[in-house]
């Protein structure tokens, strides 16, 4: 009996080689095989040539991500069932720069993430007292878990609209970490982060669309992370600037 | 083709080579001991795809007024059949809150009592319950906690996805690396005075397992390769519930939170292992520590084998398996505390735990050995630093306990960058010739790789007759002539790796030449592996000999130290450092067992 296949359209671009295009692989199809799967077949067996990030297959690194039919996925989580019969497109983030084949360039939301300083800030100078933890209850903790679950792995900047024209927008992940340590109890460095947050281009422009939020693998929602962070912030960031000698700390 | 125009080396006090929780809390600490000093974060991936992010039930560390430190020294020195070094567990398990407490500082959301204080669960092998726990994704928040903090320090930085391919040594001294960045193909020294190794361990040398792509154990191979002995190899890991087919991790949390292990005929088999006897499941007692389902990870994997042996397990397209059972904790536990759990189990097995039976097989997760250090993190070769999974300081001797590798990668990594920051400050590089010599060795080995005819040998061929030859040979029984074969057959696979060709000629982010030289390092570390495994002619932890089936402290209460040579590894050993716990049997359930710890021999 003829093994039944599916057939890849992958993106090829090598800089140092031939300008871009797409070829085609035939692949065996499994029902219980994800796209992460098929890419590692053509690897191994067909063509080695053909380069992509990939670690845990388990949907939690954040290296897989790349646009499957379009959309952007993880694509260790994309299973073949899915998109039986094919073809199915396999193709680069969006919105980034691409080094090679399905490998984008991650320097710009690093940058970014830099930016908001997603760490715990404390004025007191309690940090190195390692005799006590800082109390957290339970509902404190709840507050900002959700937007603590980002795994980086891109998929909102991809599906993001203002990312796309803005370059200098921090970006859906970058904003929900921003707004992750903002929530955080034991933080105190709301005010140095609203400064980045608030003056940076773009964070105005999003729309409630809500790509990013419909896309993200680990239900962070970083659309309603940013309207929080402009609900909240806005008032308090306009008041700092208009009265600066009040101290709201 | 990799460029090979001379290019200025890259310089920093430090390196750490590998970005996951050992190499950014090494970084932090290098930088926290002397702000002025220059670090390099050398990492083949960005340091948040590190494989410390799969990580799921917890980190142990003594919290609570119910809990000792000769406790949690006890139950790491039983489970390690007494292969660990006593003053190194002492060590650790001292510094263990301080560094936790730290990560609480930095932002890792660990979950709370009511009350605000941490929270604790019960894990396999622990007499109490002691490990601090972020739902089941412990890992992953510890790591993204490190990595967001290292970014505070501006001294740090971060040579993302270079693939380190030699260490560089000059004056007796380690001075370096050569790496290769991915996104150009060039091909640098990084120069420093002190390096350490962070790049995790080598699971993947093996079919069937819980770690990662990147898992190839290539900080051991560069260590190994530079002279510096690997120790206790032969103890290999097997977690018992991986999912058939895929090898996802289902938490050892499961249990502890009160899941259970069925065989085919609906038994909890474990009652048959000598790890006491099972409590009803309305007991408010159970789970009980140290018993049964909570018994240590080497005795559950090797409970599986009985029974398959005896027919008392599952047939499946993937291997034969048993069912985890965590029904009765309900819908609100399963997703308040293993909620990584349902949804892996969703995803990859089609199945709901909260109504369905989880299947569950014994699968390759850690490995105990690695490259030898002191409780510095120091290795034979002055310079050299290693902390983590490639490392054995030892604490994990011949059975490491669940959750605490986690804080293994901040204790030893945390000293290891006190100590390489001393010591990187207290000398200069030197511009040796024999550090230029190394560089182009590196490169003209890499231009080899890129330059043969076509039509050699598939990679990926050569891969899958190793980590057959690892299963076949050096799983969870071993025998001489099981051993044996794996030594002939890792002899073999090398003469194959060098007729190897790659289908990639390009310079730009060639995953295939960076997966040949991983491959290179993992043959290295098999048959560092499968030699130390023929030689320890006894049973102990992890290494089970079906030729000799007891523990033999007369002979082998020793690391063994693999050293790399032209032919087969040299295989010598050291004494175990015991301080105050002489060896004894280990015994698990319901009955404490330090009262049979009365200092005799089994």
């Amino acid at each position: 009996m003829k093994e039944t296949t599916i057939q890849l359209d992958i993106y090829r671009y090598r800089p140092d080689w031939d300008a871009p295009g797409y070829q085609t692989y035939e692949v065996p199809y499994r029902d219980d095989w994800v796209v992460l799967d098929a890419l590692n077949y053509v690897k191994d067996q067909i063509d080695g040539s053909l380069s992509y990030r990939w670690s845990c297959r388990m949907g939690v690194c954040g290296s897989c991500g790349m646009q499957v039919n379009g959309e952007p996925t993880l694509t260790c989580a994309t299973f073949l069932t899915d998109l039986y019969p094919g073809p199915v497109k396999v193709e680069p983030l969006n919105n980034f720069p691409v080094e090679r084949d399905l490998v984008v360039d991650l320097t710009s939301f690093l940058e970014k993430l830099d930016h908001v300083s997603p760490y715990i800030v404390r004025k007191e100078d309690d940090e190195n007292d390692l005799t006590s933890e800082y109390s957290q209850t339970p509902a404190e903790l709840e507050r900002y878990k959700q937007f603590s679950m980002c795994i980086n792995c891109m998929l909102c900047y991809a599906a993001c609209p203002v990312v796309g024209r803005v370059d200098e927008f921090l970006g859906p992940a970058a904003l929900a970490l921003a707004q992750r340590y903002n929530l955080d109890s034991r933080d105190q460095g709301k005010n140095q982060r609203q400064d980045v947050m608030f003056q940076n281009e773009g964070i105005w422009e999003c729309t409630f669309v809500g790509e990013c939020s419909t896309v993200c693998p680990k239900h962070v929602d970083p659309a309603g992370a940013i309207q929080q962070a402009k609900l909240e912030g806005a008032v308090d960031y306009y008041k700092r600037l208009l009265t600066p000698w009040v101290d709201r700390s | 083709m990799p460029k090979i125009d001379h290019v200025e080396d890259i310089r920093h006090d430090v390196i750490i080579i590998g970005g996951g929780g050992a190499g950014l809390r090494a970084a932090i600490a290098v930088a926290e001991t002397n702000p002025s000093l220059s670090i390099g974060l050398v990492s083949k991936v960005y340091p948040m795809r590190s494989h410390t992010v799969v990580a799921e039930g917890g980190m142990a560390a003594v919290a609570k007024p119910n809990d000792t430190r000769d406790f949690h020294i006890y139950d790491t020195i039983s489970g390690s059949d007494w292969l660990a070094d006593q003053d190194a567990v002492e060590y650790f398990v001292d510094e263990a809150p301080r560094e936790l407490i730290q990560l609480e500082h930095w932002g890792c959301p660990w979950n709370r009592e009511d009350s605000g204080q941490v929270a604790v669960r019960p894990f396999g092998g622990m007499q109490i319950e002691r490990t601090w726990y972020a739902a089941d994704k412990t890992g992953f928040h510890v790591l993204h906690t490190l990595f967001q903090t290292s970014l505070r320090f501006q001294q740090i930085t971060r040579h993302d996805e270079w693939f380190a391919t030699a260490l560089l040594t000059a004056d007796g001294r380690c001075q370096g690396c050569v790496a290769i960045e991915l996104r150009t193909g060039e091909i640098r020294a990084i120069r420093a005075n002190a390096v350490i190794m962070c790049t995790g361990g080598g699971g993947r040398i093996f079919p069937f397992t819980t770690n990662g792509a990147i898992k190839t154990g290539d900080g051991m191979a560069l260590a190994y390769r530079a002279g510096v002995p690997l120790k206790d190899m032969e103890f290999v890991q097997y977690h018992p519930t991986g999912l058939p087919g895929t090898g996802i991790l289902i938490t050892e949390a499961s249990r502890g939170e009160g899941g259970i292990l069925l065989n085919n005929q609906g038994r909890r088999y474990l009652e048959n292992y000598d790890l006491g006897s099972p409590l009803p499941l309305t007991d408010p007692k159970h789970p009980q520590n140290r018993t049964m389902e909570l018994g240590p990870r080497d005795r559950l994997s090797q409970a599986f084998m009985h029974e398959q042996a005896a027919g008392h397990t599952f047939k499946g397209p993937y291997g034969d398996y048993v069912h985890l059972d965590v029904r009765h904790l309900g819908e609100r536990r399963i997703d308040a505390r293993i909620p990584f759990v349902r949804e892996l189990a969703k995803n990859y097995a089609g199945i709901d735990p909260v109504k369905d039976l989880i299947p569950v097989r014994p699968v390759v997760h850690y490995m105990m050995g690695g490259i030898d250090t002191d409780l510095d993190g120091a290795t034979a070769l002055p310079g050299l630093y290693a902390a983590g999974e490639c490392a054995c300081v030892s604490i994990n001797g011949a059975n490491r306990l669940g959750s605490n590798s986690l804080t293994e990668l901040v204790v030893f990594g945390a000293r290891a960058g006190r100590h390489a920051a001393t010591v990187a400050q207290a000398h200069s590089l030197t511009d040796a010739p024999e550090i230029n010599h190394q560089l182009e060795e590196s490169r003209s080995r890499i231009s080899d790789l890129q330059n043969r005819p076509k039509g050699g040998e598939r990679l990926a061929d050569v891969r899958d007759a190793l980590t057959t030859a690892m299963e076949a040979g050096a799983g969870i029984f071993r025998d001489e002539t099981s051993l044996a074969a794996c030594c002939d057959t890792l002899r073999d696979i090398r003469k194959q790796m060098s007729h190897v060709s790659l289908d990639d000629t390009s310079s730009v982010y060639n995953t295939e030449l960076t997966t040949a030289l991983e491959l290179e390092g993992m043959i290295d570390i098999a048959e560092a592996l499968a030699h130390s495994a023929r030689h320890r002619t006894e049973s102990r932890g992890s290494h089970q000999r079906t030729d000799y089936v007891t523990r033999d402290d007369d002979n082998f209460l020793k690391h063994s130290l693999a050293f790399r040579t032209d032919a087969n590894p040299r295989i010598e050993y050291a004494d175990v450092a015991i301080t105050h716990w002489p060896p004894a049997k280990r015994t698990y359930g319901a009955k404490p067992d330090q009262k049979e710890n009365d200092g005799g021999n089994q």
